[in-house]
Formats: structure tokens, C-alpha cells, sequence
């Protein structure tokens, strides 16, 4: 049986009553419009390829017709060849949502399903049509504002996120179709527009759909790749270069708490850009959390982060999606992540420089997470002081730095993390036993005192002697901070050993959605009693300082990159820079913020 | 149901030296990167598979990265529709000019009005869109009904049947078999009426 066959016999399949006769009528004309190009008559075809042409300000009479025409094509789709009929297909292919009315939107829609899910053939055409819908045109872009352009931008949408959900119910491999076309239509960083937010905003539309259980991990990939793109994008010299004497840190920080003030102030796009990615980022990890599938999610989020973020030496921003997933659901995504991070750093078979990173990340999640029990913290820290007390027992003659990153990175991170828990973790007397080990760990020849971070050992053993943890021996408080170029040594070229990912959200809006859950330090309370007429004795505060009259105008750049917890620039020279390592890696300065305690 | 074959092949698994901690695995990743795609060399879909390494040898590949091959035995289940064969799957969607089909849950189908046999007739019944036969009012399709049918082509990029209903031998699977048994029936009882004659 042909399709002629059944255009001269309608009724043959058809029984549908009456009022359906001009429908059919229509659709035989098509087929035989249709089918006329192949026997050499492209009059009536041409005629049909006109008439799906688009007039601007066209009646009601127009879109009428197209809307027929649509639903005839939609119903002949088997009599569609793809040679013969490509000035047609380019046609349909080439219509916009953007330009229809609804009910002309519903026949195309109606249409581009017909057309994949009846041929493999048209399959890829019709999705990549639908993606291209995610970004829309200039002339929406610029009306955003307006309700009507806003309702018609959620019309649009709707349509096209239910037809790739259809045609992915009829077509179950329409997915892994779908996916790489998703990663190849990612809009590059745009300096102009927000478009990357656009679609990411529909990359997480469809991740919430049916499609996100077969593709989550690939759409958090694309987000998570892009977010590291924008996050490598800002530049910490263009930014200071905007106002020398003032880090861009104290600029969001100040910003966030002046309502009002635009931190984006400088026509930062990038900023902008990455702001409002984390943003609905946040947003959709929220709604995860409100649909009971945060855990789910959790993996694959947990699987771009390692593969996009873990690595990225200097990711200021990104890595924040990873704290607020946690602190969305501490009992669940806040174990998982730190014992994650553990498992990658005890890990023999990861690179060196991931299983630094990994710890960097241990450490400096333990230390801000306020969602995170302090039971939780103290047993993390007994398996880093269990792991390092082996590795003392099973060193060998070989002291240089470099030859035990690893070791030192671990004893870092301890000792961080006890910089901001050691009060609350030595009020409990398992907990302080539990770390007993750490004495002889740290007084082992490899003398990680010597070679950690300058700024971190020193205030460790202030709180350490303070509390009574262990005895501290006069000959470890710092006379000689040249030592420190071991702590070079251990960093490596990369200078891992000054990598402290959570130190600070540095946009205002995502901070907004992470300072809830975070410890700035100066909510910690050491073990020492404070002194505030102390010059010399530097309390140490991450966040939320101001200005500080009694930094130089010349060590500004140097000391806002030490607040961003970057490799500092430290020459190790003189003694202002020394001073400067008696500080802690964020921020070292005199309270005076709000929230300082 | 045709289309599926066993197939039994010795294959040389070549596996990144990063992964020789866990070789078994290593194994089943790469085999399973073939999963759901057509592979000329197999001749078929790729559904599932069965390794066993027969040897602890393996041949290192001399080169930047020290891949190294290890000889695996193995069972594949393949999925080639060959035109003319019958495959069946469930119905899940119907239009007065097509009804889209999933077979073994991956593979989509359509059986366009052209393809459809005149014996079927559209009707709505109850809201439901459905093709009902004119000589046997029981033989119906409607959504989630299993069809047998019979393919036309297979496109293996894209895993998609184009089948047809054509011929008597297809249409809903319950129907079909249940007509069968009753054949069966019929001609076991003419058979003991000619013995009893």
C-alpha cells in the first residue's frame, strides 16, 4: 500500500465523522503537494513552501491557514522525503517560536515531534531547533523587562522544554542526542549579555525533567565547566587595577552589608555573569532539596566538581555550590563531601596535587561549615591525625620537603581546622583524646611546625598552648620566618599550601546564600583570651574587616591577595612581609566589623 | 520476537595503565562504552555482555601510554532487526496517522497510516485514541497495547524502526496468540472427530 493509495482513499483509514472532512481534505492536498515534487510538478510544493513563510503583521486569516498547513504536514510526515523536500524542511526548521502566536506554536511544536519521532532522520534537526530556543533573540533580550515579554519568554519555553520531553518519551535515545547538542550550543562567555545564564537556567529545567535522570550528571558538567570558565575569567590584577588601594574582597564584603551599593559597579560582566550563574545555581540546588532529590543529585554534582573544580588552582567562586549543597542537607550531602575529600587524599592512586587540593578543601570546609557538628569535625580530624601518625611511623630517612607533600598538606589542614574548632573540640574530653597522636606527629623530625604555613602554625600553637592541648615548646613560637620557604618547598610550584577554597564568597549575591551557614573567623572564639590593646598580638579575622590604618598603601595588592587565600606574593624579605606572615592566610587585622565578636 | 541474537566473541580489551588496579572493571567499563550503540564489528546493538578473562597475560602496547591489551571471552546479547523480521514492543503513542512503538525499551518505532493494513480502522473509544480491526472487533491498538510488528528498516544510528502492519501476522501479541491457541484448539478437535469417525 502506497502513499498514493491512500490519498485516493481517504475514508479507508479515516472514520472520524464530518467535522474533520476539511482537516483531511487539507492534509490530502499536502500529501499531493507533496508527492507532486517527485514526479517533476513543484507547483503546488512551491506554493505550499510560500505559504509557511512568515509576514510580519500578518491577520488572523494568515496565521490561521499556517496553523492548517501545520497540523496537514504534521499528519503526512511519512510522505516527507528528506532530499526532495529540503526546501520545506528549511523552512520549518527555520521558524521561530519567538515570532508565533500560541496557538501557531502549539501546530509547530506538534510538527517538530511528528518530524523525530516518526524518522530517525529528522531527530537531530528538531532538537537542535528546540535548544536553540534557550537563548532568546535580541529583541526579547532587550525587552526583558516588560510583563508581556517576560510572559511570552515562559510561553516559549514551556513549549519548548514539553516537546523535548515528548519527543524523549517517544524516542527513549532522543537523550543522549540531545546531550552533546546541549554542550555544543553552551554560549561562550559573553561580554554583553547574560545568555550563558539564560541557558543554564534551561539546562536546569530539563535537569529537574525526566531527561535530568538519564543526563543530570552531563548538565551539571556543562555548569560546573562554565562556572570554572567565568571563575578563571576574573582577573585579580584587572580588578585591583580598579581601585588600587581598596581588595575587591572588601569591596563585596562592604557591599553586602550597605544595601544598595552596586558591587558590579566597575561594568564587571564576568562578575555579573558568574553572580547570577551561582545564584539559580543555588536556586535549583534548593529546589532539589524541596523535591526530596538533593542526595541523588548530590553524585552527580559531586562528579563535575572533581572533574572541573578539584583541580582548578585559584577557583574562587565555583566551589561554593558544593558548601551550599552541603549545607542544604548537612546529615546527608555534608558527611558525603567530606568523606569524599578524604577518601581522594588517602587515595595512592590520585595525582599529588589532587590529593593536596582534596585536604585544602577538607580543611577549609571543616573549618566554615556551621552546619557541621562538632562530633562530625573531631572524627574527620582523627582520621587525618591517625593517617599522618602511620605515615611517621613509616617515614624514612628522606626529610626534604618536597618528598612528603602529602604529609605536610595533611598536618596543615589539622592544624587549620583546629584554628577554628579547638575550643569547642577540646571542651569535650574524647574528642581531645582522640587527637593525642598529633603531639608526636608534630614534634616528628619531619617537623611539619617548620614547615606548614607560617600563619597557620602560629596560631595553632597560640590556641594549642592556650588550651592545654599539649606543651609548647618556646622553640617553635617563630623567631626565624625564613623557614618558611620550606613551607615553599612542600606547596610546590603550585603553592598549595596557601589554598584555602572556602575562605570567602566573594559576589554578593551568592554570599548572600552562603554567610548563613559560614564561620567568618571572627565568629571563632580561640582559646586564648583576646587582646585588643595588643598591637603587636595579631588577631585574626577573616572576613568582614575594614579598613585597617595601619596597612601600607604599598602592601595593599600583596594583602588582598593574602585575604583571598591565594599564593601570596611574599618575598620573605623584609620585615613588613614577615609581619605579614604572622597572619592568618585570609585576613589578619584588627576587628572592627560587626561581626567580628 | 526476532532481531536478538547470543553471540559468543573473543575480544582484546585494551585498558589504560592507570586502571590495572581493578582490571575486571577496567574491562566492563570499556565493553559497557559500546552499550546501546549499533558496532559494525558485532553486527548489532550491543544490550548486554558477559566477560570472562581467560588469561592472566596481557600484551602491552609499546607507546606514549603503556595500554595493555587483555584477551577476554565473551557472551553478547545483539540486537539487529533485519528487514522483514518481527519485533514487538509496547505501544505508547496513537494518532490517526501513525502509532509510535518502543521496542525492548530503547528502540523506537513507527508504523505510519501508509504501513497500517486497511483492516484497521481509527477510533476514539472513550477519550482514547486507538486503531480497531473492521473483521475482528476484539483485535484492538491502543496505547500500552505489546504490537508485533514487522520492520521495514532500521536506521542504526539513530536506533529507530520503521515497521509496518501489513501483514496478517501482526498486530496486538495477545490477540495474535490467542487466535493461534484457538487454531490450535480447532484442529485437535477436527483431529478427534476423525478418529472417533
Amino acid at each position: 500500500m502506497g502513499a498514493s493509495e491512500v490519498l485516493t482513499d481517504p475514508s479507508s483509514l479515516y472514520d472520524v465523522g464530518n467535522g474533520e472532512y476539511s482537516d483531511t481534505y487539507t492534509m490530502l492536498t499536502v500529501r499531493n503537494a507533496l508527492a507532486s515534487v517527485q514526479n517533476g510538478e513543484s507547483d503546488r510544493y512551491e506554493e505550499l513552501v510560500q505559504s509557511m513563510q512568515i509576514i510580519k503583521g500578518a491577520d488572523h486569516a494568515v496565521w490561521a491557514d499556517l496553523v492548517t498547513i501545520l497540523n496537514a504536514l504534521s499528519g503526512s510526515v511519512a510522505c516527507i522525503d528528506i532530499i526532495h523536500h529540503r526546501k520545506l524542511l528549511s523552512s520549518v526548521f527555520g521558524m521561530s517560536l519567538w515570532d508565533l502566536k500560541p496557538h501557531v506554536m502549539d501546530a509547530l511544536v506538534g510538527l517538530l515531534i511528528s518530524l523525530a519521532a516518526t524518522s530517525g532522520k529528522y531527530l537531530d534537526s528538531c532538537l537542535n531547533m528546540l535548544i536553540g530556543h534557550f537563548v532568546p533573540p535580541r529583541w526579547v533580550i532587550d525587552r526583558l523587562s516588560q510583563r508581556r515579554v517576560i510572559d511570552q519568554k515562559t510561553d516559549v519555553l514551556s513549549w519548548v522544554h514539553g516537546a523535548i520531553l515528548k519527543i524523549s518519551l517517544l524516542v527513549p535515545l532522543a537523550p543522549s542526542r540531545l546531550l552533546p547538542m546541549l554542550a555544543q550550543q553552551m554560549p561562550k562567555i559573553n561580554k554583553k549579555d547574560n545568555l550563558v545564564v539564560m541557558y543554564v537556567e534551561n539546562l536546569f529545567k530539563l535537569q529537574s525533567s525526566p531527561i535530568g535522570q538519564v543526563g543530570g550528571s552531563m548538565i551539571f558538567m556543562m555548569v560546573m565547566e562554565r562556572l570554572r570558565d567565568l571563575d578563571l575569567e576574573i582577573d585579580w590584577d584587572d580588578i585591583l587595577q580598579d581601585d588600587s588601594s581598596r581588595g575587591m574582597f572588601d569591596m563585596e564584603l562592604e557591599d553586602t552589608m550597605n544595601e544598595g551599593e552596586e558591587n558590579t559597579s566597575g561594568g564587571n560582566v564576568v562578575f555579573e555573569s558568574l553572580d547570577k550563574l551561582m545564584v539559580i545555581s543555588f536556586d535549583h540546588l534548593e529546589s532539589c532539596n524541596l523535591d526530596g532529590r538533593l542526595d541523588q543529585v548530590f553524585e552527580k554534582l559531586f562528579g563535575a566538581f572533581e572533574n572541573f573544580i578539584l583541580n582548578t588552582y585559584k577557583s574562587k567562586v565555583s566551589q561554593f555550590l558544593m558548601f551550599y549543597a552541603c549545607s542544604l542537607d548537612p546529615e546527608n550531602c555534608g558527611v558525603k563531601f567530606a568523606s569524599k575529600l578524604m577518601d581522594i587524599f588517602l587515595s595512592s592512586n590520585k595525582p599529588r596535587p589532587t590529593r593536596m587540593s582534596a585536604v585544602a578543601y577538607l580543611a577549609s570546609y571543616l573549618a566554615r561549615g556551621k552546619f557541621l557538628p562538632v562530633s562530625f569535625v573531631a572524627s574527620m580530624l582523627k582520621r587525618l591525625v591517625d593517617e599522618c601518625a602511620d605515615y611517621c611511623g613509616a617515614c624514612n630517612d628522606d626529610i626534604r620537603p618536597e618528598a612528603h607533600q602529602i604529609f605536610y598538606s595533611g598536618c596543615q589542614a589539622i592544624m587549620y581546622v583546629l584554628c577554628f574548632r579547638m575550643r569547642s573540640i577540646l571542651n569535650v574530653p574524647l574528642f581531645r583524646s582522640q587527637l593525642i597522636p598529633l603531639e608526636s606527629v608534630l614534634m616528628h623530625r619531619l617537623n611539619p611546625l617548620m614547615v606548614c604555613l607560617p600563619s597557620v602554625v602560629a596560631e595553632f600553637l597560640k590556641q594549642a598552648k592556650a588550651g592545654g592541648m599539649f606543651v609548647v615548646s618556646d622553640s617553635f613560637i617563630f623567631d626565624d620566618l625564613l623557614e618558611s620557604e620550606l613551607s615553599r618547598a612542600f606547596g610546590g610550584p603550585e603553592r598549595l599550601d596557601t589554598f584555602f577554597p572556602f575562605d570567602s564568597c566573594l559576589l554578593k549575591s551568592s554570599n548572600s546564600y552562603i554567610s548563613p551557614n559560614f564561620i567568618y573567623w571572627s565568629m571563632v572564639r580561640p582559646t586564648y583570651e583576646e587582646d585588643d590593646d595588643d598591637e603587636e598580638d595579631a588577631e585574626i579575622i577573616v572576613n568582614g574587616d575594614e579598613e585597617s590604618d595601619e596597612e601600607e598603601e604599598e602592601g595593599d595588592l600583596d594583602y588582598s591577595m593574602n585575604k583571598m587565600s591565594i599564593t601570596p606574593k611574599h618575598s620573605f624579605k623584609n620585615k613588613m612581609e614577615r609581619d605579614r606572615l604572622l597572619k592568618m592566610p585570609s585576613m589578619i587585622r584588627h576587628s572592627t566589623s560587626p561581626e567580628s565578636l | 520476537m526476532e532481531g536478538l541474537k547470543l553471540t559468543n566473541a573473543e575480544l582484546m580489551v585494551y585498558i589504560h595503565p592507570s586502571k590495572s588496579g581493578n582490571k575486571l572493571k577496567a574491562i566492563c567499563r570499556e565493553l559497557s562504552s559500546l552499550l546501546f550503540q549499533y558496532d559494525e564489528t558485532f553486527d548489532g546493538v550491543l544490550l548486554a555482555f558477559d566477560v570472562t578473562v581467560k588469561s592472566k597475560g596481557a600484551k602491552i602496547l609499546a607507546g606514549l601510554n603503556p595500554y595493555f591489551g587483555v584477551k577476554v571471552e565473551a557472551s553478547l546479547l545483539l540486537f539487529n532487526p533485519k528487514p522483514n523480521s518481527l519485533v514487538e514492543g509496547k505501544i505508547v503513542k496513537i494518532s490517526p496517522e501513525t502509532i509510535h512503538v518502543i521496542v525492548l525499551g530503547f528502540s523506537a518505532a513507527v508504523v505510519t497510516d501508509i504501513d497500517i493494513r486497511e483492516e484497521f480502522k481509527y477510533r476514539m473509544r472513550n477519550g482514547e485514541d486507538c486503531f480497531v480491526s473492521s473483521s475482528h472487533k476484539r483485535h484492538v491498538l491502543k496505547v500500552g497495547t505489546m504490537l508485533r510488528l514487522q520492520v521495514e528498516s532500521f536506521d542504526e544510528e539513530v536506533m529507530h524502526i520503521a515497521g509496518s502492519l501489513l501483514p496478517a501476522n501482526t498486530g496486538c501479541v495477545k490477540w495474535l496468540e490467542k487466535q493461534s491457541e484457538e487454531a490450535l484448539h480447532m484442529d485437535r478437535d477436527d483431529h478427534k472427530r476423525r478418529k472417533i469417525a
